[in-house]
């Protein structure tokens, strides 16, 4: 958590930082709830590492306490797709796939530039590729698997469609080559979907209610008790110690 | 999980200075590339720098407690048997 010296984007790292912490927060609800053993430990694995990421993103705008535990739904500037529930084992995977390949292809391009982001995405960009290793791996077995999993993969993979658009929005201090990023996402998921046996989902890549959506503060509803549910201790104890 | 058969692998982990492979404990996975992603989650927090061999249990065959005796027991009485005299040189070591 050293001060880069290289000036950071406030927003940059708002949005990159709530990400991580946002989908953290939701696999660390899969404890104690993972399909087997083995997968318990790989979520929270991941959740940990995202966790960090949001740690040290967050630290960079103010104190990463009270920007996580303090700030209300409309100040949170992570991409819906994060935010979105668990759902079932498939569903989860597929908001892993999405999510990892994207932030695999952001971090790559952090981390080769010269950026303030450079020496952090550098490091996180190892722990994501894992994630995406893990990711591509469930949505090979379960598309490529019973006839169940097929179907529950597939349908996870459509649900969340509507969510990746706004991941290639621009997101201001963020210097990266966002069209290119689009179209590099869009191979990877499709080849990883064909290897599954899945079908790339057609419809439109963003919902009409949501334009701009969660990087200018406007989330979807299960958000809300998401938070409520994080930030709850916090609030009933201000400025309590842990 | 219930309808699907996650067999018993064993774990052997090299760590980056280690000289060898020992054995870290057991997990089960479906399959040997998955049971190499969990032994990486449970034994080696990833380091860099470690080898992972995952091995199926079925596949090790270990030798017979009652036979321990005529299997190990060393001649204790005939200490020519045991190369135990030699200085071993330091640069030899870890031959």
């Amino acid at each position: 958590m050293s001060a880069a010296p290289a000036p950071v984007s406030a927003p940059a790292a708002l949005a990159l930082g709530d990400d991580a912490l946002v989908l953290s927060h939701r696999l660390g609800e899969w404890a104690g709830h993972a399909p087997v053993l083995e997968e318990e430990v790989a979520l929270a694995n991941i959740a940990l590492d995202l966790l960090g990421q949001a740690r040290v993103l967050l630290s960079l705008v103010g104190d990463e306490d009270e920007l996580a535990y303090l700030r209300e739904e409309r100040a949170f500037r992570n991409l819906q797709l994060v935010e979105q529930p668990n759902g079932d084992f498939a569903h989860t995977i597929a908001r892993q796939l999405y999510f990892s390949t994207y932030q695999m292809l952001l971090y790559g391009q952090l981390a080769a530039g010269d950026g303030p982001f450079a020496p952090l995405a550098a490091k996180a960009v190892k722990e994501v590729a894992y994630h995406q290793d893990h990711a591509e791996h469930w949505t090979v077995r379960l598309g490529d698997g019973t006839d169940e999993s097929h179907e529950r993969m597939q349908r996870g993979c459509d649900a969340l469609w509507r969510f990746t658009g706004e991941m290639f929005q621009p997101v201001e201090g963020v210097d990266v080559d966002w069209q290119a990023m689009a179209a590099a996402w869009h191979e990877s998921i499709t080849s990883v979907l064909e290897r599954a046996t899945l079908t790339v989902p057609e419809g439109p890549q963003r919902g009409a209610w949501a334009a701009g959506a969660g990087r200018q503060g406007l989330h979807t509803e299960p958000f809300g008790r998401m938070l409520a549910e994080m930030q709850h201790l916090h609030r009933s104890h201000p400025g309590a110690t842990w | 999980m219930t309808n699907t058969d996650w067999p018993l692998w064993e774990v052997f982990v090299r760590s980056r200075r280690g000289l060898s492979h020992t054995h870290a404990g057991s997990l089960h996975a479906p399959d040997a590339e998955m049971a190499l992603r969990n032994a990486r989650d449970l034994y080696t927090r990833r380091s860099e720098g470690v080898s992972l061999w995952v091995v199926p249990s079925s596949a090790i065959t270990a030798s017979s407690p009652d036979e321990k005796d005529p299997f190990f027991e060393p001649a204790a009485d005939k200490p020519y048997r045991h190369p135990t005299f030699y200085e071993i040189p330091e640069g030899v070591r870890h031959l």
